[in-house]
C-alpha cells in the first residue's frame, strides 16, 4: 500500500515536472538588462544606442550587415546600383506583414522612406539626404533615385533609416508612433513602463519566424553594473549587455555563465578646439607639433590596462584596428617621450605648458584622463582637468567653450560614419572647426566612390592627414561586452552591439 | 479643526505657486541644452531649431511659464521631450511605486526606531542604551548604496532568496511585489531609524523626568506601564512630527534606492530627467511631491491636534 502510495505519487510528481519543463521551454521569457532605458521607440525619431538594441527585435529593416561588416538582405533580398551612381534598384520580400496585418510592398518602402524625410522630428533626415525620390516598379520593386553617387546608403538602411513601419500605423499615430510602435520584425510591441520595462512578444506571422525561439522578450534597463551583473547571476535576468571591464574576471570565473565581446565601430578620444569661436585661438588649437608630442607623450596598451584590464582595443585612427578599414601603415604607436619632448621645444614650449580638457563626470572617462594627464606630465604638460556633466560638456564643445574635450563616437558602419561630419569643413559636428582642402576633397570623393578598394585608399589617406592634424586624438575603441545564461545558446556578437536573437536558442 | 486645516490649506497655496517658479527658474539656469542633450551623438542643426519652435523653447522664459502653468491648472503637465510620454500618466505611473517603498520602508523604520528609542529611553545610561545608540549611529552613517550592493549580493546572488532589484506591482503578483521591495525598503527604512530612535530616545527621556512619572511610580505602578501608557502617549507629539517629515525625506532618500535597486519609481523618474534636461517631467514631479510634502505635514498637524488635546482649547 505504501510503496503503491509511492510510486503513484512519484509518478504524478514527475508527470508535472515534465509538463512544466516542456512548457517551461515553450514559453521562455528573455530577459535582457539595458544599461540604460531607450528613449521613443520611433525609429525615425530616436536617438539612443539602446533603443537601436530594442529595434533589433522590433524592426527589421531593408538590409542588415554581417560581422565583417558586409551588407545582407532583410526585406531587400536583392538590389543593384545603376551604372552612374545616381539610383538604386530593390527588388523586395514577398510574404512579409507588419505585426497590425498591413502587407510589406513597394508602396511602404516608399512611405517610410517620405516619413523619414519629411516627419517634422525626424532625426534620419541627414542620413538619407543623397535619396531626391523614389519610384514603385511593382509591388516589389522599388527605385530610389539619388542627387548624386552615394556609396554610404546601403548602411545607412541597415540601421534606423531603413527601419520599415506600418505605413497605417504610423499615418494614424504621427509623431505618438513611439508610444506604440508597429513594424514587422520577429516580436511585436506589447507593454512599455517608463525606466522599468519594454515587453515584445513573440509576431507568430514573422517571415522568419523558425529561427525566433522565444515567445516574448523583455529589456530591462539596469544602469549600475554590478547590479546588473548580480541580477544575472542571481537568474533574474538571463543576458546584459555592457558588462564592466572590471567585471570580467568575475563574470568569466562564473561557470553558469558565458561571457562574449567585439570590438566596437566607434572611438573615444580627445577633440580639440582648431577655430570654433574665440576659444580655439590658442597654441592647441594654432599648432599641430603640440597636438602630436601629447599624442607621443600616451601609452595607449598601458591605458587600456590600467582602466578596461586589457578588456578594450587601444587605438589610433577612427577605425578599431580589427576594422576592414583600418590604415595598416600607422600602426598604433608605442610611447616616445623624447619625441614628445623635442615636439614641444620645436613649438616653443620647451618647458612644457598646460592643456584645459573637459571630461564628463563620470567614473570611465576621467579614469581615461587622469592616466593621460599621469603620462603626459612626464612629457611637461600639465594636464587640468575640467569636469563636467554630459549635458554641459557638449553645449560647450558645441559652442567653442572648450579648448580640448574628451568625447567619442558610437561609431557607424560605412567608414564615411565616422569621419565625414567630424573633419569636413562644414561638417554637422565638427566641433573643432577643423578645415582643410585636401581632407575635405578627399571624404567628399570617398563618399561617392564606387568600388571599395578605392574607397580604403581614400579613407587611408585621410587618416594619414588626421594622424598629422590630430584635430581628433584617437585613444581606444570600446569593446562590447555581453554576458548571458550559459543556457543562452547561438548569440553572435555583432561590432554595431546589437542582440540580434534569429538562431538563438535556450537549453535547459 | 476644520478652520485650522482651511487655515492650513490655504496657505500651502502660495507655497505651491513660488516653488514652481523657482523650479522653473532654477531649470533656465542650469547649462546644457535640453534637445542637444537629446540629440546625443546626432546634432542636426536644422532638426534642433525645428524642435525648438515645436516645444516652443524659443519664447521667452516667462511665457513658458505661463504656458506651463496654464495647462497644468486644467491638468496637463506636459509630455516628456524624451520619450513622448504624457507626464501626468508618468506620474500616475511611478506614484503608487514610490509610495509603496516609502510605506514599506516606513513600517521598517517605525518597527525598529520607536521600540529602540523607548527601550534605549528605559533603560538610560546601561549596556542595552549604548548598544541600541551605537546600532542607530551605524545605521545613520552606512551609506544607502553600499548596503543596498552587499544585500544585493549576500540576498540574490549568493543566497538567491529575494530577486536582485526590479518592481513587479501588487496588482500583478501581490508576494512577488512585497519580496522585491523588501531589501530597498529595509536600505531606506533603517536610515530612517536611526533619527527615529534618537529622537524617540530623547523625547521619552524628557517626558519620563517630569513630575508626573514620579507620581505614578510613588503610586506604585508597574514600570512597563508607567512608560507605554504614561510616558510614551505624550512623547508621540514629537515622534509623530518627526515621522511626518521623515516621510517627505523619505521621497528624497527613495532617489539613490531607486537608483540601486532599478525601481521605476519617482526617485529615479526625476534623476533620469534632470540628467536629460527632461525639463517637463522634472517639472511635474516637483510640483506633486511639493504637494505630496504639504499634505504630508497637514496630516501631522491634525494628528498634533488629535493628540494634544490642549490645542482645542487654544
Amino acid at each position: 500500500m505504501d510503496y503503491l502510495k509511492r510510486t503513484t505519487i512519484c509518478a504524478v510528481a514527475s508527470a508535472i515536472a515534465l509538463t512544466a519543463g516542456a512548457q517551461a521551454a515553450l514559453s521562455k521569457d528573455l530577459r535582457i538588462a539595458l544599461q540604460s532605458d531607450a528613449d521613443v521607440l520611433d525609429p525615425d525619431q530616436s536617438r539612443t544606442f539602446v533603443g537601436r538594441i530594442v529595434y533589433a527585435s522590433l524592426c527589421d529593416k531593408l538590409v542588415d550587415i554581417t560581422p565583417d561588416l558586409e551588407i545582407i538582405p532583410q526585406l531587400a533580398t536583392s538590389w543593384e546600383t545603376a551604372s552612374d551612381g545616381m539610383s538604386v534598384t530593390f527588388q523586395l520580400r514577398e510574404g512579409v506583414i507588419f505585426h497590425d496585418g498591413t502587407p510589406f510592398n513597394a508602396e511602404a518602402v516608399a512611405a517610410n522612406i517620405e516619413r523619414s524625410q519629411t516627419l517634422d522630428e525626424s532625426r534620419r533626415k541627414s542620413e538619407l539626404k543623397s535619396i531626391t525620390s523614389t519610384e514603385v516598379l511593382g509591388d516589389y520593386e522599388i527605385k530610389m533615385n539619388l542627387g548624386g553617387a552615394d556609396a554610404t546608403l546601403l548602411a545607412q538602411l541597415a540601421d534606423r533609416a531603413g527601419m520599415m513601419m506600418s505605413p497605417t500605423a504610423a499615418a494614424e499615430a504621427g509623431a505618438d508612433f513611439g508610444l506604440n510602435p508597429v513594424c514587422s520584425g520577429p516580436f511585436s510591441f506589447t507593454e512599455r513602463v517608463a525606466q522599468d520595462k519594454i515587453v515584445l512578444t513573440r509576431f507568430a506571422d514573422y517571415w522568419n519566424a523558425d529561427e525566433i525561439a522565444f515567445d516574448s522578450v523583455t529589456f530591462l534597463p539596469i544602469p549600475d553594473t554590478t547590479v546588473r551583473l548580480a541580477n544575472l547571476q542571481s537568474g533574474d535576468i538571463d543576458m546584459l549587455e555592457r558588462l564592466a571591464a572590471t567585471d570580467l574576471a568575475q563574470a568569466e570565473a562564473d561557470a553558469d555563465l558565458v561571457v562574449q565581446s567585439a570590438v566596437s565601430l566607434g572611438y573615444q578620444g580627445i577633440t580639440f578646439n582648431i577655430s570654433n569661436g574665440a576659444r580655439g585661438d590658442n597654441p592647441w588649437g594654432n599648432d599641430k607639433r603640440l597636438r602630436q608630442a601629447l599624442s607621443h607623450a600616451i601609452d595607449r596598451e598601458a591605458l587600456n590596462q590600467v582602466v578596461f584590464e586589457g578588456a578594450f582595443a587601444p587605438g589610433n585612427q577612427a577605425f578599431p584596428p580589427t576594422s576592414p578599414w583600418y590604415n595598416q601603415s600607422l600602426p598604433v604607436p608605442p610611447r616616445d617621450i623624447e619625441k614628445a619632448k623635442t615636439l614641444l621645444a620645436e613649438a616653443g614650449f620647451p618647458d612644457g605648458l598646460e592643456l584645459e580638457v573637459q571630461v564628463p563626470n563620470s567614473t570611465e572617462p576621467l579614469a581615461v584622463m587622469q592616466v593621460v594627464q599621469a603620462m603626459a606630465a612626464e612629457a611637461g604638460i600639465q594636464i587640468k582637468l575640467t569636469s563636467k556633466e554630459f549635458a554641459t560638456l557638449l553645449s560647450d564643445q558645441s559652442a567653442g567653450d572648450y579648448t580640448a574635450s574628451q568625447i567619442g563616437w558610437s561609431g557607424r558602419v560605412d567608414p564615411d560614419g565616422n569621419n565625414h561630419q567630424f573633419a569636413t569643413t562644414d561638417g554637422g559636428i565638427n566641433d573643432s572647426k577643423f578645415s582643410d582642402p585636401k581632407m575635405d576633397e578627399v571624404l567628399n570623393t570617398a563618399r561617392v566612390a564606387p568600388g571599395i578598394d578605392e574607397r580604403k585608399a581614400l579613407y587611408d589617406e585621410a587618416t594619414a592627414i588626421m594622424l598629422d592634424e590630430l584635430n581628433r586624438l584617437f585613444l581606444y575603441h570600446v569593446t562590447w561586452i555581453w554576458a548571458h545564461s550559459a543556457k543562452l545558446q547561438g548569440f553572435t556578437p555583432y561590432p554595431d552591439g546589437m542582440i540580434r536573437l534569429e538562431g538563438v536558442t535556450w537549453e535547459e | 479643526m476644520l478652520r485650522f486645516l482651511l487655515r492650513r490649506i490655504f496657505i500651502a497655496i502660495p507655497t505651491i505657486i513660488l516653488i514652481s517658479v523657482f523650479v522653473f527658474s532654477l531649470q533656465q539656469l542650469l547649462p546644457g541644452d535640453p534637445l542637444l542633450v537629446l540629440a546625443g551623438e546626432e546634432r542636426d542643426p536644422e532638426v534642433l531649431e525645428a524642435l525648438r519652435e515645436k516645444y516652443r523653447l524659443n519664447d521667452p522664459i516667462p511665457m513658458q511659464y505661463f504656458a506651463w502653468a496654464s495647462n497644468a491648472l486644467q491638468g496637463d503637465l506636459g509630455t516628456s521631450l524624451r520619450t513622448n510620454q504624457p507626464v501626468t500618466e508618468l506620474i500616475l505611473e511611478k506614484l503608487p511605486v514610490t509610495l509603496q517603498l516609502a510605506i514599506m520602508s516606513m513600517i521598517f523604520a517605525m518597527l525598529i526606531g520607536i521600540p529602540a528609542g523607548i527601550l534605549s529611553a528605559a533603560k538610560k545610561g546601561t549596556l542595552v542604551d549604548y548598544t541600541a545608540n551605537v546600532v542607530a549611529l551605524s545605521g545613520l552613517s552606512v551609506p544607502n548604496f553600499w548596503l543596498g550592493i552587499m544585500l544585493i549580493l549576500l540576498v540574490s546572488v549568493k543566497w538567491q532568496l529575494l530577486p536582485a532589484s526590479g518592481y513587479t506591482p501588487p496588482a500583478e503578483d501581490f508576494w512577488q511585489s512585497i519580496r522585491t521591495m523588501l531589501m530597498p525598503a529595509f536600505v531606506l527604512g533603517t536610515a530612517l531609524a536611526a533619527t527615529l530612535m534618537r529622537h524617540t530616545r530623547s523625547a521619552m527621556l524628557s517626558v519620563l523626568s517630569t513630575d508626573y512619572i514620579r507620581t505614578a511610580r510613588a503610586k506604585g505602578l508597574r514600570e512597563r506601564n508607567v512608560i507605554m501608557v504614561h510616558a510614551f502617549r505624550n512623547a508621540l507629539t514629537p515622534i509623530v512630527t518627526l515621522t511626518a517629515l521623515l516621510f517627505g525625506e523619505l521621497v528624497a532618500g527613495a532617489v539613490l534606492t531607486e537608483q540601486i535597486f532599478t525601481i521605476p519609481g519617482f526617485g529615479k523618474l526625476v534623476v533620469d530627467a534632470v540628467f536629460n534636461r527632461d525639463y517637463a517631467v522634472v517639472q511635474g514631479i516637483v510640483l506633486v511631491t511639493a504637494i505630496g510634502f504639504i499634505f504630508m505635514n497637514l496630516i501631522a498637524d491634525a494628528l498634533y491636534y488629535i493628540l494634544n488635546p490642549r490645542l482645542k482649547v487654544a
